[in-house]
C-alpha cells in the first residue's frame, strides 16, 4: 500500500469540501434569524426550525412520506424474500428473468416509471389514491430489499438446516427456526435501505402524487421552485440530521461500505 | 421432450409460488406501465379533444425535427457526457486515495464521500442554489477578492456542478470496490524495480480500475441523463434537460404522447448502453479466459 502524497491530501481535502458544501451550507443557514438566506454570523435562532413544525402542508407531507416509506419498505421486503429463495434454491426455467425483472426499477430511469405510472392510474382512474402510490414505492425500493436478500441467502452456510432436517425438523420448522434467523441481517439492512430511497424518492413521485398525497421531497421541490426562504434551509437541516442518523444506524450495524458498495 | 418436461414440473412448482407475488406484482407495474406508454407515445393528441387513439410516429418526428426538442436533447447529451467526464477525473483519484488510506480515516472518508447518498437529491441541489446564486455564497467569496459577481445560477455550469455533485459517489464506489480487489504488492513490486510514481499508476493500478471507471461511467452518465431535480432546481425555466422536458410536457402543455415520447427516448437511450456495457464486460471476460 502506498502513502498518499500531499498533492493527494490536498486533492482529497478538496473534493471533501466539496462533497459538504452544500450541505454544511444548509445546515448553517437554517439557524438563521434573519428573514433572507443567510448566515447566522450575529445571533442563532431555532425560529425557522418552528415555522417548519408549524406549516400545516410541510408536517402533512413529512408524515405522509413517513407512512410511506414504512408501508413500501414493508411490502417490498414480502415480495422479496420469498422471490429471493426461489431465485437462490432453485433451478427453474426463467430464473434469470425473473432476477431482471425484480432489478428493473434500478435500470429503468425513475422518470420513465413516473409517465408509465401515471399512465397506468389514469385509465384506471386511481390517479391521487394513496393506495397506489404505496404500490409504486414498493416496486421502485424492491431491487433494493432484494438485493440484500439475495446476498445474505448466496453467503449463508446451508449446513445448519441440513442439520436441523436432520434431526427431524419439518421445512416449516426450519425455515422459521434456522432460515429467518440467519436472514434477519439482510432483511433489516434492505428494509431501511429501502425505507430511506422511499423516504427521498422524488423524480417518480412527482408524477404519480395529487395534492392529498404529496411527499416531503416533491413538497420541497415545488417550494423551493417557487420561493427560497430559511424554513426551506430549516426543512433541509431536519432531512440532513434524518439521513444522518440512518447512516450512523447502517454503519454500526452492518457497514455503510458493505451495504452500499456491495461485497467488495 | 414430454420425458423432461414432466420431471422438471415438480421442480418448477415450489418456485412457481415462491415468485408469483413478486412476478405478479411487477408484470401489473412495470411491464403493463411501460406498454402502455409506448402505445401512448404512437397516439396523436389534439389540443382541444385530448389524446386520440389513433397510431402515428407524428411524435417522434415532432421530436426529431423540432429545434427546441432536439436542442434539448442535444444539452442533455453534452451535460451527461460533461458530467461523467468531471466524475472520472475526481472520482478515479480520489477512490485511489480513499484505498491507499489507512485504518481508521480510510472507512471515515468513505462514508463522507459515499454518505450523501442518503441525503434527499432535493436537500443537496437546494444547498447548491444558496451557493451559486446570485447573492451566494461563491459570488460573496469572489467579491472579498474583489472580483466582480458572475452569474452561475441557472446556467449549464450550475447544472453541471450539481450533477457532479450527485454523481460523484456513484464513480467512487465501483472504482473503489475493484482497487479492493487488487494486490496492492504488485504497485509495491513496479516501484522497486525502479519504475516511477507514474509509470506504476499508468501500466499496474489503471488497467485493472478500467472495468470499474468504464462500470461508473455508464451508470454516472445515465443517471445524469435522466435526472430531473438537479435542471428543474439549478437551470431555472429556461435550460431544460430531457427529465424537466417531459415534466412540462405531462404536467404544464399536458400533451402526454409528446412526453411519453420523450420517456421512451430516454428509456431506449438507457438500455441501448447497458446492453453496450454487457456486451463489454463479455468480451473482457473472454478476454482473460483465452
Amino acid at each position: 500500500m502506498q502513502r498518499n502524497g500531499p498533492v493527494a491530501l490536498i486533492f482529497h481535502s478538496l473534493v471533501v469540501a466539496f462533497m459538504l458544501a452544500p450541505m454544511v451550507v444548509v445546515c448553517l443557514v437554517a439557524f438563521t434569524p434573519e428573514n433572507t438566506l443567510t448566515m447566522p454570523w450575529n445571533s442563532l435562532s431555532l425560529r425557522w426550525f418552528e415555522a417548519v413544525f408549524e406549516h400545516a402542508d410541510f408536517m402533512a407531507s413529512f408524515w405522509n412520506s413517513v407512512r410511506l416509506a414504512l408501508l413500501s419498505a414493508t411490502i417490498s421486503t414480502f415480495l422479496a424474500v420469498p422471490a429471493a429463495l426461489a431465485i437462490t434454491r432453485y433451478e427453474f426455467r426463467g430464473r434469470d428473468a425473473l432476477n431482471a425483472l425484480f432489478l428493473s426499477p434500478l435500470i429503468i430511469p425513475h422518470l420513465v416509471l413516473g409517465v408509465a405510472f401515471l399512465r397506468l392510474f389514469s385509465l384506471m382512474g386511481a390517479t391521487g389514491s394513496f393506495a397506489w402510490l404505496v404500490a409504486t414505492h414498493a416496486i421502485v425500493v424492491s431491487p433494493y430489499t432484494l438485493r440484500l436478500i439475495l446476498a445474505s441467502l448466496t453467503s449463508m452456510d446451508r449446513n445448519a438446516e441440513n442439520a436441523a432436517r436432520t434431526l427431524g425438523a419439518g421445512e416449516w420448522t426450519v425455515f422459521c427456526r434456522i432460515t429467518m434467523p440467519l436472514l434477519l441481517p439482510g432483511i433489516s439492512g434492505g428494509w431501511l435501505l429501502a425505507f430511506i430511497n422511499s423516504f427521498d424518492e422524488l423524480t417518480m413521485s412527482i408524477f404519480v402524487t395529487s395534492p392529498s398525497t404529496v411527499t416531503l421531497p416533491v413538497r420541497m421541490y415545488m417550494y423551493a421552485s417557487e420561493s427560497i426562504d430559511p424554513m426551506m434551509a430549516a426543512v433541509s437541516a431536519l432531512m440532513i440530521a434524518v439521513a444522518t442518523v440512518t447512516m450512523i444506524v447502517l454503519d454500526r450495524m452492518f457497514g455503510l461500505d458493505r451495504l452500499l458498495v456491495g461485497k467488495g | 421432450m414430454s420425458a423432461s418436461v414432466s420431471a422438471a414440473r415438480p421442480r418448477m412448482v415450489v418456485p412457481s409460488l415462491l415468485s408469483a407475488p413478486a412476478t405478479l406484482f411487477f408484470i401489473g407495474l412495470v411491464l403493463l406501465p411501460l406498454a402502455l406508454t409506448v402505445i401512448l407515445s404512437f397516439n396523436s393528441y389534439d389540443y382541444t379533444a385530448g389524446i386520440q387513439s389513433d397510431l402515428t410516429v407524428s411524435n417522434y418526428l415532432t421530436v426529431l425535427q423540432d429545434e427546441y426538442y432536439y436542442s434539448t436533447f442535444w444539452r442533455t447529451l453534452r451535460l451527461a457526457l460533461i458530467t461523467t467526464v468531471i466524475a472520472v477525473v475526481i472520482g478515479v483519484p480520489e477512490a485511489y486515495i480513499l484505498s491507499n488510506m489507512r485504518k481508521p480515516w480510510r472507512s471515515i472518508f468513505l462514508l463522507v464521500i459515499i454518505g450523501p447518498l442518503l441525503v434527499s437529491v432535493v436537500v443537496r441541489t437546494f444547498g447548491w442554489s444558496m451557493l451559486l446564486g446570485k447573492n451566494g455564497f461563491v459570488n460573496g467569496a469572489l467579491a472579498a477578492v474583489g472580483i466582480e459577481p458572475v452569474q452561475l445560477l441557472y446556467t449549464e455550469t450550475a447544472i453541471v456542478i450539481g450533477l457532479a455533485h450527485i454523481m460523484l459517489p456513484f464513480m467512487v464506489i465501483p472504482v473503489w470496490t475493484v482497487l479492493q480487489k487488487l494486490d496492492p504488492t504488485v504497485e509495491a513490486a513496479a516501484l522497486t524495480l525502479g519504475a516511477s510514481r507514474f509509470t506504476a499508476l499508468r501500466r499496474i493500478v489503471f488497467p485493472q480500475a478500467a472495468l470499474g471507471i468504464l462500470s461508473g461511467s455508464l451508470i454516472v452518465f445515465a443517471l445524469s441523463a435522466s435526472s430531473f431535480a438537479i435542471p428543474g432546481l439549478l437551470g431555472g425555466r429556461r435550460l431544460k434537460m430531457a427529465a424537466t422536458l417531459v415534466y412540462d410536457e405531462f404536467l404544464i402543455e399536458l400533451n402526454w404522447p409528446l412526453g411519453a415520447t420523450i420517456a421512451i427516448i430516454v428509456l431506449l437511450a438507457n438500455l441501448v448502453i447497458m446492453l453496450a456495457y454487457n456486451r463489454l464486460i463479455e468480451q473482457q471476460a473472454k478476454r482473460k479466459l483465452g
